[in-house]
């Protein structure tokens, strides 16, 4: 598929994509490389100039589909609680029960106690837990993620990604998970996909085997800084040729 | 923070205290006859001995300026509203809505107290005219500056028109709304004042401006001063609860309603 804005900007260009049940897929690239509109083509949030997005292009299905923004993208006139229970509420469901399966939701991203807090009480990280319960509350199958945790400090950032695994182990929903560094895509996702700008494409898929990803101490080990250095490589390859 | 508090209080109080004081001794040394300028004691006593004609001045004005209010903070609020859903509306309307704000409010009240014939419905809409702008503008703005990845949020989990405007946009405008009424308080009871001006009209059933007028005209000084002390009076007590009000609504999420410890 492609996208193409009035401008006559070619922003994502024959881009082919297989999702598995279950996937935990990154997409690398540097900042203009259509990342972000290949996410938002997926969410259903803009359409594609030519080519088809199978599954969640049918309405329908959309409602399997969580998405987490760059930013926490708070109701700051709601509690924790009530931004969590938004999509169920939404959706029709009534006010107690949307509220109880929200109360459980953020307990399960570790924010038990903190049902009543207004946004502008919560530090960065937790207003993305917020932000995470919320996109996980509907039981998505598909979770969208637009470089969630790149406005966090490093230590908020490695906690998240850890609890961010868990859920996705627990759970088995399918990522989509947008990112600028090569760190982050190589400790979170099976499958990156290495993308380069003007025109935003995909240049390389890579792999890191569940073996090496099920390491207790992956982020030290040999393995993961070995994974780390054949990305960077692939995505310098990307940028030259762009 | 309590010492900080007390003195914002205390600084005004004592200021204005003072300057009482000061015009009372003026008046007294140089006896300026109080035809001219009564003293701060004096203008107590006239306000308390002709409570009973003022009172019902008071009422009278505060009665328009809360009604030509109501009525501004509702047409205004629905406009913006209708405003917000159709960019067609918007662009045909608002420039009218500018020309209403723009013209001066002493030229067309006496062309409205000509074709109202109920005085009390002509003073109403002058007072609304004046009130009406800063809700109607600010409440607009509010409802375009929402969040762009809400309303992507909205739209991705499918909400209705409905949901957004009344989940979404409405919220989010009510920081603009409640400035704008803020401003469109004070503005209605000037609006009162200026038409009770244009308008004259004598009777038991006037306001205050009305007062001032009559006064003037006695040279009963004094009584002209109690007057005008009312009508300040009332503006700020109208400021002060609706600061209450937009403090009492948004303290637990927006940043215009911090306590001020910072400050």
């Amino acid at each position: 598929m492609a996208k193409r804005y009035g401008t006559g900007t070619l922003a994502v260009q024959d881009v082919d994509m297989d999702l598995a049940r279950g996937d935990f897929l990154a997409l690398l690239g540097p900042s203009g490389c259509g990342k972000s509109t290949l996410l938002r083509m997926i969410a259903g949030l803009i359409p594609p100039s030519s080519g088809e997005i199978s599954f969640p292009a049918d309405p329908a299905a959309r409602k399997g589909i969580g998405f987490v923004f760059q930013e926490p993208t708070l109701m700051p006139w709601a509690t924790a609680a009530r931004n969590v229970a938004l999509p169920l509420e939404l959706a029709g469901m009534n006010r107690r029960e949307a509220h109880a399966r929200a109360v459980e939701m953020l307990a399960r991203v570790e924010l038990a106690g903190f049902e009543d807090a207004y946004p502008r009480a919560l530090s960065g990280g937790m207003k993305m837990r917020v932000s995470i319960a919320r996109a996980l509350v509907t039981r998505p199958r598909l979770l969208l993620m637009d470089e969630p945790f790149a406005a966090l400090d490093e230590i908020t950032r490695f906690r998240l990604n850890n609890d961010l695994l868990n859920l996705w182990r627990d759970e088995r929903f399918t990522v989509v998970f947008v990112t600028h560094s090569v760190f982050e895509s190589v400790f979170l996702a099976e499958r990156i996909m290495v993308m380069a700008p003007r025109p935003g494409r995909v240049v390389r898929e890579l792999r890191v085997p569940a073996e090496d990803r099920d390491l207790p101490e992956f982020r030290t080990s040999a393995n993961y800084a070995a994974h780390c250095r054949e990305v960077s490589h692939a995505l310098a390859a990307a940028m030259e040729a762009a | 923070m309590g010492g900080a508090q007390a003195l914002r209080w205390f600084a005004p109080a004592v200021l204005g205290f003072l300057a009482l004081a000061a015009w009372e001794w003026v008046v007294w040394a140089r006896e300026i006859p109080p035809f001219i300028l009564p003293g701060p004691v004096q203008i107590a006593q006239t306000l308390a001995r002709d409570w009973d004609s003022l009172s019902v001045s008071l009422l009278v004005t505060v009665q328009i300026t809360f009604a030509a209010l109501a009525v501004a903070a509702s047409l205004g609020l629905l406009l913006a509203i209708l405003f917000a859903q159709s960019r067609v509306i918007e662009m045909s309307l608002f420039p009218y809505a500018v020309v209403l704000q723009v013209t001066p409010i002493v030229a067309i009240a006496p062309l409205i107290i000509i074709w109202v014939d109920d005085v009390r419905a002509a003073l109403l809409i002058c007072a609304w005219i004046v009130a009406f702008f800063p809700i109607l503008s600010n409440t607009t703005v509010g409802l375009q500056s929402t969040d762009r990845n809400l309303l992507d949020l909205f739209r991705l989990y499918g909400a209705s028109r409905w949901q957004v405007l009344w989940r979404l946009k409405l919220p989010s405008a009510m920081p603009y709304f409640l400035a704008g009424l803020r401003i469109s308080g004070g503005l209605a009871l000037i609006g009162a004042i200026v038409a009770e001006f244009v308008a004259g009209t004598g009777g038991t059933a006037s306001g205050l401006a009305y007062r001032i007028l009559e006064s003037g005209y006695q040279l009963q000084i004094p009584r002209m001063f109690a007057a005008l002390v009312l009508v300040s009076g009332t503006g700020i007590a109208i400021f002060m609860a609706l600061s209450l009000l937009s403090h009492l609504l948004l303290r637990r999420w927006h940043e215009s309603a911090d306590t001020g410890e910072h400050r």
